[in-house]
């Protein structure tokens, strides 16, 4: 275990994990919640990036998985592109978009930018809505499957959809996470890190901070719009509420619950938040206030996340 | 030929002036030592010439070229690198990384090669590590590089914060009073280190209270008071300067004066 790198081993439990969890899964229905556990741990993984290195905030992030999930349902229909080609598009179009926005935003701070971050996520969302005669207003629309299956079968494999989607999921939240996790170790890497500790020391060391802290965002952007199709191809349809407030709020709640520093760690806290409601009706009869609850016990007990928390918990232990 | 040229540098706080007319120039290779009493104006006098405050008055040359209001981060890719009185490390990172972090310039921007983790990146990444490690043991932290910066004494970020800044390459370092809080034996290495740059050509710039350091290793010396330049000249000439010790038995720092300076 000494001479592997974080890197390797963060890789190697997310293989575990994707590999292993199948085997214990009571019925085909929790491929479905497998699949989403993926799909919002690509998210947060994007939201380490952004909150976690370069310890900027966003509560719009919802917004972008709206553009993705939107691309994927509007793409085929109105231009004829096949479902993967319409999700490169909405990534494409988030990464531009959070270029743009991010440039006068991210010159705020603490809680102005959260405040504009939320400003964004709820334009988007509105436009998602009122929109009808494009979106099909707040009622919603119906997206194309990616198709994966079909590609399979004319190859003679037969897999049941669900199983397909926990597959392909799993696999891109791998790649998500191996991408992350080479930022975070490089110089892009670096620079991000130091502006999050001391803004002044990273600009004195040359970090043009602007410009790293809105990479930061683009980057972000793209994962969560990514995160976005993918969940709209699966469920095979889409509303505006993908882009509202409380789905920027669960993910930025799953990612400082595991732990914002960590991939592993926030992807935990995405399958801890994914699976909870599907186990307790109740939790998801009064999502808002758990949610609330677990931010602030989170915020007060365990500040770096649980994954982090506990790592220096059990090697103080043993040390 | 002159490095550094500062020109009736001013900035006022509320109304107050902080810093006042200052003017003085640095030479390349020069150890040039700015002292005064505490809340003379000298760590403000380093924020208008690294580029965190923005002069009010005057302007900043650096090797010929006017820089006045210039972002740090211009600053250090002309060559300008400096620390900070109160601690500006990369808390969260491992030692090693603070000093990696110090080469971003010479590394450049590569963010898609960097997240592909294509081999020039790893290479990039390599070359950084091993120049890292040589700082680190330059300033005697090579056997701290994989802790986490928070968990280091007092005196270990001061010289890791000199590691980082020296990562830059500069041409002209600012010290701001490195060996505050460094026990005597920690003094005397920083004390060497300073020299050391020095010798390679590096200017240096350094803030200090320790006297016996200051008048040891200064070619030259600048006394602030209340904002504005008293005096300036050789250590041995300022030393017996009365305006000096006037300023620093008026202030508070007298017993400190009378014995460093007596
Ligand atoms: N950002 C600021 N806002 C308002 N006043 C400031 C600011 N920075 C410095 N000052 C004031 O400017 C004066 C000079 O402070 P400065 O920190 O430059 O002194 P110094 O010579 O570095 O002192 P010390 O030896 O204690 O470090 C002090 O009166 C200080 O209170
Ligand atoms: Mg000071």
């Amino acid at each position: 275990m000494k001479n592997l790198s974080p890197k390797t081993i963060t890789l190697l439990a997310l293989v575990a994990l994707v590999l292993v969890a199948p085997l214990f899964f009571p019925s085909s229905f929790y491929y479905r919640v497998g699949t989403l556990m993926f799909i919002n741990g690509l998210a947060v993984t994007g939201l380490v990036i952004l909150i976690g290195y370069a310890g900027q905030i966003s509560l719009g992030h919802a917004g972008f998985c709206g553009i993705g999930a939107y691309a994927c349902a509007l793409a085929p229909v109105h231009l004829g592109l096949p479902p993967v080609v319409a999700m490169l598009l909405g990534a494409l179009i988030s990464g531009v978009l959070a270029y743009l926005v991010g440039r006068p935003i991210l010159r705020l701070k603490g809680h102005y930018l959260a405040v504009a971050t939320l400003g964004f996520g709820i334009l988007i969302f509105m436009v998602l809505s009122n929109e009808s005669w494009l979106t099909g207003g707040p009622d919603g629309m119906q997206v194309e499957d990616l198709g994966l299956r079909d590609l399979l079968k004319s190859l003679g494999l037969s897999v049941p959809a669900a199983q397909v989607w926990y597959w392909f999921s799993g696999l891109v939240l791998l790649l998500g996470a191996l991408l992350a996790l080479n930022l975070h170790t490089s110089s892009t890497g670096r620079a991000l890190r130091a502006l999050h500790d001391s803004e002044i020391a990273a600009r004195t060391v040359g970090v043009d901070v602007a410009y790293f802290k809105l990479m930061a965002f683009v980057i972000s952007a793209v994962y969560a719009s990514v995160s976005g199709s993918l969940l709209a191809m699966m469920n095979k349809f889409v509303t505006p509420d993908i882009a509202g407030f409380l789905h920027s709020v669960q993910m930025v709640t799953m990612t400082v619950l595991g732990g914002a520093g960590s991939v592993f760690g926030a992807i935990t806290g995405a399958s801890i938040l994914t699976a909870l409601p599907q186990a307790l009706t109740v939790f998801h009869d009064y999502e808002h206030i758990v949610l609330g609850l677990i931010m602030m016990l989170v915020m007060i007990f365990l500040r770096e996340g649980l994954v982090p928390s506990l790592i220096k918990r059990f090697s103080r232990r043993q040390g | 030929m002159k490095l550094l040229e500062i020109e009736g540098l001013g900035i006022d706080f509320g109304g107050v002036k902080a810093v006042d007319a200052v003017s003085f120039a640095v030479t390349e290779g020069e150890i040039v030592s700015v002292i005064g009493p505490n809340g003379a104006g000298k760590t403000t006098l380093f924020n208008m010439i690294s580029g965190v405050y923005l002069p009010a008055r005057g302007s900043v040359r650096l090797a010929g070229e006017t820089v006045t209001g210039l972002p740090p981060q211009a600053l250090a890719a002309r060559g300008l690198s400096r620390t900070f009185q109160n601690l500006q490390v990369f808390q969260q990172m491992s030692v090693l990384d603070n000093v990696m972090a110090g080469f971003h310039l010479s590394e450049g921007r590569h963010i898609l090669s960097d997240i592909l983790a294509l081999p020039s990146s790893l290479r990039r990444n390599r070359e950084t590590e091993d120049a890292a490690r040589k700082l680190l043991a330059r300033v005697g932290l090579e056997r701290g590089a994989e802790l986490i910066a928070s968990q280091l004494s007092y005196g270990a970020l001061k010289r890791l914060e000199i590691a980082r800044a020296l990562a830059c390459k500069p041409r002209l370092l600012l010290l701001d009073e490195p060996a505050a809080g460094c026990n005597a034996v920690e003094t005397e290495e920083i004390d060497h280190l300073i020299a050391a740059v020095a010798k390679e050509g590096v200017a240096i710039l350094l803030v200090e209270h320790d006297m016996k350091l200051v008048m040891k290793i200064s070619d030259h010396i600048v006394v602030l008071d209340h904002g504005v330049k008293i005096t300036e000249g050789k250590p041995e000439v300022v030393a017996r300067d009365p305006k000096v010790i006037e300023a620093y038995l008026g202030a508070h720092g007298g017993k400190e004066a009378a014995n460093a300076l007596g």
